[in-house]
């Protein structure tokens, strides 16, 4: 029996070395993997960003769809706040983010609106220039300003700033 | 009615249609006088509405052009008679189903005094300038579509082209406008026929006629002999619904296909209407722009049927009047075919380049009440593009873009053979439209949101980058004001507050 052990001993240590060798240059080349590709966040906050209607209205309590759609991947933010996407980005952002779908927080009108500044009576104050998340106000200092209709996003945010109440939302022509 | 079993090479599904065409064509063609009043509006094809180059209160001749061709696509339009502009304003167009657009109004002088122009050899013209020459005519599709003519010539430069096929099939029911000219103007369409070639310096053009139209046959095979150019033939094909379809005739004639999105062109042919090519011959050779068309006048809501050479801007209702006027029976109004026509709101819509056919019909069509789907499989046998039109009805239904685009729906070409053969009456085709144009909203919507994130990214980077670059010219007057030491500092700040310098310096 014990010449049976002797036999099998080289063997044996063989096999354990072979195994260890084999586990330690996976654990290296996994931990080199992981360096290098630092998590898969980055993409999943690109892909969340995608579903949400680009806005930027800030309604969410964000300052933007980007830094919403980084909330809610990396603290947990709600994923029913966004009133412009409706209930279709919400199913969407659920299924993408592995979560229950939420009734809205909020609701806003459906149709498509642009802001409207009336000219005759803007003093070219720059504050709802300054205030567009997108620049789609063009204007100087004490001159007349105006929106490019075509790239404002209806957000709503330059019309708290307005000194004289000049800016209107109207349904998109 | 029923999906033919014979075979038909690449062509799939399809229907054998009633052909109801006899009642119009046993007269020959009759020109309308001109009207008193001709309602020209300025979007009359695919593309770029044209722009009015002429003033309210002006005198215009027939054939001068009076709103010109703008962007990339588009077509000028010219007076359809001599008489004087008495308004630019809205009125019921047939694009929009008899709601208004942009037309120009001429009052007819009744002289009919046409402009002058200077004869012109084709054969002498370089192929730019045959092109620039269609388009100034004012040529658009006379198929039903409307794209320009020129600008669909100036395609086949991006691609190599080996055969321009001519369209002489006109598959729907009621329509015989195709068939007349064909039967009375063949010389025309062989010589409109030779200048598109020589547009596309192309050596082989094929006419193709539907089965059913003998006349229309023989008479081309006459003008082909006397003309002799051998790079012409004269193909026949099946009496099928909807073998006209230029995608569905590429295959008749060529056997290829047409890939899913693409275009005749990316099979190596360009198709045009017959109606186009004499067009395009009434234009290089008599010099008269594109101000009259064929129209077939028909129905049971009409007493007498007939196809009429009507000058572009002349109303329905002026139209009718002229062929007899309306039967008690007279219920619908359609522009276009039975399958593929548009039903208006009002005759007084205008006949435009594209109103091949004028459709009085004496009820909607009879439809039973509308059941469930019972996934009988037949609208899916019967569709020329081998599509699924019950799946895409589920999808449609439910709103799924994704599934709708994957299922083809952007290829339906809405002939409108799923209808007919439905059992549960389900009105497959104007879901389909429905959903075509939610489809293009998403897509416009997904645009404009791509767009707007760009800019607020943007946006981002400039505000970071102001906020470094005050940071830094902060630094650097810090830096500035340790090297110049606090004398200097002191000068400096009661200089600001507009006080004198400190007499003891």
């Amino acid at each position: 029996m014990a010449g049976d052990t002797d036999a099998l001993l080289p063997g044996m240590l063989a096999g354990i070395a072979a195994l260890t060798l084999l586990a330690a240059a996976f654990a290296l080349a996994l931990a080199l993997v992981a360096r290098r590709l630092p998590a898969g966040e980055s993409q999943l906050v690109e892909d969340i960003d995608a579903l949400l209607p680009q806005t930027q209205c800030a309604q969410c309590g964000y300052p933007g769809c980007r830094p919403y759609a980084e909330a809610m991947v990396s603290r947990d933010a709600a994923i029913n706040l966004c009133p412009p996407g409706g209930e279709t980005t919400v199913r969407r952002l659920a299924q993408q983010l592995g979560r229950d779908i939420l009734p809205l927080a909020a609701v806003t009108t459906a149709t498509r609106q642009v802001a409207v500044i009336d000219e005759s009576r803007c003093i070219g104050c720059l504050h709802c220039r300054q205030a567009c998340p997108v620049d789609a106000i063009v204007g100087a200092a004490n001159c007349m300003h105006t929106v490019i209709a075509a790239e404002c996003t209806g957000c709503e945010l330059c019309i708290a700033p307005c000194p004289v109440d000049c800016i209107d939302l109207r349904p998109h022509p | 009615m029923t999906a033919p079993t014979y075979d038909l090479g690449p062509l799939h599904g399809g229907l054998r249609l009633e052909a109801n065409k006899d009642s119009a064509t046993v007269s020959g063609l009759c020109a309308m006088p001109v009207p008193a009043r001709i309602v020209l509006p300025l979007a009359q094809h695919v593309g770029d509405p044209a722009e009015p180059v002429i003033g309210i209160g002006e005198p215009v001749l027939r054939g001068q052009m009076i709103a010109t061709s703008t962007g990339a696509l588009s077509a000028p339009v010219h007076a359809s008679t001599s008489g004087r502009i008495v308004a630019l304003e809205p009125w019921p167009v047939a694009r929009r189903q008899g709601e208004p657009g942009p037309c120009i109004v001429i009052e007819s002088d009744g002289e009919d005094r046409a402009i002058s122009a200077a004869a012109i050899d084709y054969r002498e013209l370089s192929r730019e300038a045959l092109i620039a020459l269609l388009l100034e005519g004012g040529i658009v599709g006379l198929g039903g579509a409307a794209f320009p003519t020129a600008q669909k010539l100036g395609q086949a430069h991006t691609v190599p082209i080996e055969m321009l096929i001519l369209n002489g099939v006109e598959c729907e029911p009621w329509i015989s406008c195709d068939d007349l000219l064909m039967r009375e103007r063949a010389s025309a369409v062989v010589g409109g026929a030779q200048m598109l070639l020589a547009a596309l310096a192309v050596e082989r053009c094929c006419i193709a006629v539907e089965s059913d139209k003998p006349t229309a046959r023989q008479r081309l095979a006459d003008a082909l002999g006397a003309a002799g150019d051998e790079r012409l033939t004269l193909k026949p094909v099946p009496t099928i619904y909807p073998s006209g379809a230029e995608d569905q005739l590429v295959g008749l004639v060529t056997q290829r296909e047409v890939p899913s999105g693409g275009l005749p062109i990316d099979s190596g042919c360009l198709v045009h209407n017959v109606g186009t090519a004499a067009a395009v011959y009434d234009w290089v050779q008599n010099r008269e722009p594109l101000i009259s068309r064929i129209t077939t006048v028909t129905g049971p809501g009409v007493k007498r049927p007939m196809n009429v050479v009507t000058r572009l801007g002349t109303t329905v209702a002026d139209l009718v009047a002229y062929t007899g006027g309306y039967t008690d029976r007279a219920r619908v109004l359609v522009i276009g075919g039975s399958m593929t026509g548009r039903s208006m709101s009002t005759d007084r819509v205008p006949i435009v380049k594209a109103s091949n056919c004028v459709l009085v019909l004496d009820q909607t069509a009879a439809r039973g009440p509308v059941l469930p789907c019972i996934r009988c499989g037949e609208c899916a046998s019967v569709c020329p593009i081998r599509l699924l039109p019950q799946q895409l009805y589920w999808y449609a239904s439910a709103d799924d873009e994704a599934r709708l685009r994957g299922y083809g729906l952007t290829d339906c070409i809405e002939c409108g053979c799923c209808d007919l053969v439905c059992p549960s009456q389900l009105a497959l085709t104007s879901t389909f439209r429905f959903a075509k144009g939610r489809l293009h909203e998403l897509q416009d919507r997904q645009a404009r949101a791509e767009r707007a994130r760009r800019r607020f990214a943007a946006r981002g980077d400039r505000l970071k980058r102001d906020a470094e670059q005050q940071k830094r010219e902060l630094e650097r007057q810090k830096t500035r004001a340790k090297t110049l030491g606090k004398d200097a500092i002191t000068a400096i700040m009661h200089r600001k507050r507009g006080k004198p310098e400190d007499p003891k310096r």
